[in-house]
């Protein structure tokens, strides 16, 4: 009685530990995230109204922007179209191998970035394993927006797999099985039965996985050529106005980075309910 | 005789139910080939360019000094970033799962925010308060105290990027779980230590061990929360990530990819144990899947 006379905001337990596991997490947090993220905050609305619209307008800043959201779209769609045919194989289809292939899916998340990225450039350098080849046809792969693409779409390919697998697992077959016997075509029944089924959780990986590009940079730095308008990321210039004690610049595009961020973590989550209340209705 | 029909039914549905074998023999060539591109030939280059000069040369990258103060550097923040953050993430799943507060759900986005912040963010972040022109860099420098551009930095970044992992393991675990084990230990008369110890604990075992898994991997492996704070000071503030960065950048491709090769052989650990849990304990760890 006392404890929900003292504590309005909180439904009584008779667990032990709430004030200590609470305080622990929220002095943790605090630390380690909020106060530093209030600092970037803080650090770019002090350069001023005037400053913040030229730092992010220039047409440096602008066009590592358009180069990091174009190469995350770009690979978002890569990883969309791939992470469904993979989930599908995955689910639907028994063969040699298909656990441990399922495991692999997840390499991304484990090899760091880093490691991923000077090895994607070893094979797509013009002397590298594929890069030749590319070369022969002219096609420019490493230190191009190509090449950092590829890189993105390595990091985000288990998001989509990973989204829609539980859902494609979960689909009732009687309904795929009802639009067959009805006579529909298999290309039929997976356009207009199966798709629909896995939208929502094929679309909030895909942009799980566009979120992620945006903010990568060891596995792209390798690969990207860092040509300043051409080949330069987002996160790179960050680095870059650093080095030059701009951190005032390196604010103000943190800051442009992590409301983009934000407005992204707002998205999944109302594609995450919509696809909870598409099962739901399945 | 309905039986008879209806199994032979149920036989001609699946019949229909299975896609040509063309399509399924497509299908899965073209995720295969997908893989190889993008998986399996970055993971082969690693061992193969480590290998190039030979065994003698691979492990002399390996044994010169500022590889092994690379390797100690990087084993030092991880033991102490991942303890931290097994605390921490303890406690937040104990909040969390085990009680009903005003502005829970507020708090586990909040847990979860690192994962959506570029790691160049969490490095800035760092960088802006403690940095030689940052929020507390004029009292530090006249304390003599460093952290950006020392191991303080990099073990904060570190934490950082690391700090939503056994919380997200833990707490869907423990939410499916319930509390009626925890209450019967408590009315037997068991300490809340007791409790915490004897059933909170082995019951979350699985998943607690499987959230450590992932966070050391990204510890180990961290580089552009710690590339930003690092400063990069040779055989000082170089982790192996960066170790691996500037003998890159030195053309020293055979060294950065043997140094490379040891991260690429963790993951590949990390991978193997990741999955041997989930395939051994997929009952405990089934509310993450279904997440």
């Amino acid at each position: 009685m006392s404890a929900s006379a003292t504590r309005p905001w909180k439904v009584p337990s008779v667990l032990p530990g709430f004030g200590l596991a609470l305080g622990l997490t929220l002095v943790s947090l605090s630390i380690i995230v909020l106060i530093p993220l209030a600092a970037l905050a803080i650090k770019a609305a002090s350069a001023g109204w005037a400053d913040i619209i030229a730092i992010a307008t220039s047409a440096r800043t602008l066009a590592a922007l358009r180069l990091s959201f174009g190469a995350a779209f770009v690979a978002g769609l890569v990883n969309g179209v791939f992470g469904l045919l993979l989930a599908w194989v995955l689910v639907r289809y028994d063969f040699p191998g298909r656990r441990l292939l399922d495991a692999a899916i997840d390499l991304p998340f484990a090899l760091p970035t880093a490691v991923a990225g000077i090895a994607l450039t070893a094979i797509w350098a013009p002397n590298g394993w594929l890069g030749a080849i590319a070369a022969q046809y002219g096609v420019k792969v490493a230190y191009t927006p190509l090449g950092i693409a590829i890189a993105l779409v390595f990091v985000g390919l288990p998001f989509v797999v990973r989204s829609v697998q539980p859902v494609l697992e979960e689909a009732s077959r009687e309904v795929e099985e009802a639009s067959l016997l009805l006579g529909a075509s298999h290309f039929r029944t997976t356009l207009s039965v199966i798709l629909p089924g896995v939208l929502p959780a094929l679309v909030t990986g895909a942009t799980l996985a566009f979120a992620r590009a945006i903010g990568e940079y060891g596995s792209v730095i390798f690969i990207a050529g860092n040509v300043p308008m051409v080949s330069e990321i987002a996160p790179l210039l960050i680095v870059i106005k650093l080095e030059q004690f701009d951190y005032a610049g390196a604010a103000v595009v943190g800051m442009l980075m992590l409301l983009a961020s934000f407005g992204l973590l707002v998205i999944i989550n109302g594609l995450q309910a919509w696809t909870r209340r598409r099962l739901g209705n399945v | 005789m309905s039986d008879a029909l209806s199994t032979e039914f149920i036989g001609r549905q699946k019949a229909w139910l299975r896609p040509a074998h063309l399509t399924r023999f497509a299908l899965i060539a073209l995720g295969l080939a997908f893989l190889s591109f993008f998986l399996f030939l970055p993971l082969a280059a690693v061992f193969a360019e480590a290998a190039r000069r030979g065994f003698p040369a691979y492990l002399a990258a390996l044994s010169e000094p500022d590889a092994t103060s690379a390797i100690k550097l990087t084993l030092f923040v991880a033991a102490i970033a991942v303890p931290i953050n097994i605390v921490t993430g303890v406690a937040a799943a104990w909040a969390v799962a085990r009680f009903r507060f005003f502005g829970r759900n507020l708090l586990v986005s909040l847990i979860d925010l690192p994962f959506s912040v570029s790691p160049v963010i969490a490095g800035l972040i760092y960088v802006l308060l403690f940095g030689a022109q940052g929020y507390f860099g004029p009292y530090l420098r006249s304390h003599g105290i460093q952290i950006i551009f020392a191991v303080p930095g990099i073990v904060l970044a570190t934490i950082f990027v690391t700090f939503p992992f056994v919380a997200r393991e833990l707490i869907p675990h423990m939410e499916s779980l319930g509390s009626a084990e925890e209450e019967a230990a408590l009315t037997l008369g068991a300490s809340p230590w007791k409790m915490f110890w004897t059933v909170s604990v082995p019951n979350v075992k699985w998943s607690l061990l499987y959230g450590v898994l992932l966070c050391n991997a990204r510890a180990m492996g961290e580089f552009g929360a710690v590339a930003v704070v690092s400063g990069k000071i040779r055989g000082m503030t170089t982790t192996m990530p960066l170790h691996v960065e500037i003998l890159y950048n030195e053309y020293n491709g055979p060294a950065a990819f043997a140094v490379a090769s040891l991260l690429a052989a963790l993951s590949l650990v990390t991978l193997g144990l990741k999955t041997l849990l989930e395939w051994r304990y997929a009952d405990s760890l089934a509310a993450r899947r279904k997440h």
